[in-house]
């Protein structure tokens, strides 16, 4: 049903931290890994080796610059879905392939009964969604509901694939709904954001923000003055005399 | 938003049907039109035929058409199924409605009058669920204006009753009165479109860059580098633009030959013997459906979503 449960058990999400990103876009292809095998297989990828190589990914890794000067940064920013508490992809499908999970918040798509008909994906300020054009239905993250809950695997590989795959932590996983969780403690401590909140959507997934430079950091200016390193001996000061002449 | 044929289709195609099932019903229900003659059963079966054909069409542009059928399931959140169902819901008392004229053409007038007046307001349903789906997308300005679905409305009427005009002249039925009634509607629906244009263009663009990244208390932010090198899905549906330079000379062509050019025609097909005003209702006809098409293709070429701020867009 595209009705949305009135409150879920539990949040699950994740929880990004735009500080320590490098945008090495391990996430993005451990991600393509696991669910192309996975509730998502196929993530169909058109002309791979063609003029044209565009393909199903439930993650992406953008690139931005932020600030001028002292204050410009370089962010890496991952985008995937943020499994919203009110969300317009679920309410718009016609025919309740898109369903929000009473137990734990997870946006899904039912792969049997999706008609491709993208409405969902108009219905998305993020950007979540993307249409395989092989198999023609909607794919999009699932919060890899067959690692998170498969008992098979080790307890430690019980967490979505890029937070797994990720080289500096900057991916966080876990139940938004409780405050006593590690990563909603994260959240408080770090000043944890939603994307566009004014849309209204009650996105699951929080933002950390880039941690502010220390000053010295972006005040420090490169040496400009020749270093004068003369100990008085002759030897330095026909060095120091030379270098003279030299620059005169 | 990319302009999709098959959308394009159905939308003007099934809203022409619709239109015209409508005024076909008026015109049934006052007496202007015989409830069992040639006339009422060309314009149904033409009706018909427009609206199968456009949600025929709307089927080509699903990834999976075979399983269009389950898109009734969801009326109570969904408007796209919302109007699956009055679309097919409208398909009961019109296709009676024509049985009825074909098999008994002698019965009680009422049970075809009961039949248009039900197949008129399933239509007249049908069509603002479309716009609907379209309005009630706040992630698409453009779309999520109040004028959207009324002007879907107005735009069926408008072409169904330009093609009523144009079917009385040819079966040389008094077509005067329907013939201005179209060319008030076609002036009307011009109105509305304009101040529909006028609004999208001088909304406020508040959503930016900053807002959807969180970035902003570090400064301005850009793009540096895409998560892609080729466009994706989102990038191919949602980030279709179209040059504002085009864009305002196809309103202008939209506006001048669908709408104003043919109320002008019908005015002066009110006025002329049967055959100079069938072919002046033929040519406003053509120029109806030019128009209308430009128009919807600029409804979705103009829309512009709110993902594309992660692709480039500093405002929208």
């Amino acid at each position: 049903m595209t009705a949305l449960p009135l409150a879920t058990e539990k949040k699950l999400g994740l929880v990004i931290d735009l500080d320590t990103c490098v945008g090495c876009q391990a996430c993005v292809t451990s991600c393509k890994e696991w669910n192309t095998g996975g509730y998502s297989a196929p993530l169909s990828d058109e002309q791979p080796y063609g003029a044209d190589p565009h393909g199903a990914w439930l993650n992406r890794v953008h690139s931005y610059e932020a600030g001028d000067g002292a204050k410009g940064r370089t962010v890496h920013f991952p985008r995937s879905c943020l499994h919203c508490e009110t969300p317009a992809c679920v309410t718009v499908c016609p025919t309740g392939a898109s369903y929000k999970r009473g137990e734990d918040g997870i946006v899904l798509v039912n792969p049997d009964t999706c008609i491709g008909c993208k409405l969902c994906s108009w219905a998305c300020p993020y950007g979540a969604r993307e249409y395989d054009y092989t198999d023609g239905i909607m794919k999009k993250c699932t919060l890899c509901i067959d690692r998170i809950y498969n008992e098979t695997l080790s307890p430690e590989d019980r967490q979505p694939a890029c937070v797994r795959a990720c080289p500096t932590g900057a991916r966080h996983f876990g139940d938004l709904g409780d405050k006593e969780s590690a990563v909603s403690k994260l959240v408080a401590a770090r000043g944890g954001y939603d994307l566009l909140p004014e849309l209204g959507f009650k996105p699951t997934n929080k933002y950390l923000p880039p941690r502010p430079r220390k000053v010295e950091a972006t005040t420090r200016a490169a040496p400009t003055e020749a270093i004068s390193a003369s100990d008085g001996s002759p030897a330095e000061r026909l060095f120091a005399w030379v270098d003279k002449v030299l620059s005169a | 938003m990319n302009p999709a044929y098959s959308v394009i289709l159905f939308t003007t195609a099934s809203g022409a049907g619709y239109g015209l099932l409508v005024w076909l019903a008026i015109a049934v229900l006052l007496g202007s039109v015989a409830p069992s003659g040639a006339l009422a059963a060309a314009g149904l079966v033409l009706a018909l035929a427009l609206i199968t054909t456009g949600l025929l069409s709307s089927t080509l542009h699903l990834g999976r058409p075979e399983r269009a059928w389950r898109a009734v399931s969801q009326w109570r959140t969904s408007w796209l199924s919302r109007e699956g169902v009055l679309a097919l819901a409208t398909y009961v008392p019109t296709g009676l409605w024509l049985l009825v004229q074909w098999f008994s053409p002698s019965i009680w007038w009422i049970v075809p009058a009961f039949l248009a007046l039900l197949a008129a307001a399933g239509a007249l349903a049908t069509v603002w669920a479309t716009g609907m789906i379209y309005q009630s997308l706040p992630t698409i300005r453009a779309w999520s204006e109040p004028l959207v679905a009324p002007v879907y409305v107005l735009l069926a009427l408008a072409t169904g009753g330009v093609v009523l005009a144009l079917l009385q002249a040819v079966f040389g039925s008094p077509w005067q009165v329907m013939a201005i009634v179209a060319a008030v509607l076609l002036v009307a629906a011009a109105i509305a479109k304009w101040l529909y244009w006028h609004r999208i263009d001088t909304a406020p663009r508040s959503w930016t860059v900053e807002s959807a990244t969180g970035l902003g208390s570090i400064g301005r932010v850009r793009p540096l580098e895409p998560p892609h090198s080729q466009p994706n899905f989102v990038m191919r549906e949602m980030g279709y633009a179209v040059a504002r330079k085009h864009a305002s000379t196809l309103r202008m062509l939209s506006l001048g030959a669908g709408f104003v050019a043919p109320a002008l025609l019908l005015v002066l097909a009110a006025s002329l013997p049967p055959v100079p005003a069938t072919f002046a209702a033929l040519a406003a006809t053509l120029g109806v459906a030019v128009g209308v098409i430009t128009e919807r293709w600029l409804f979705f070429a103009e829309a512009q979503h709110v993902v594309t701020l992660y692709y480039g867009a500093e405002r929208v």
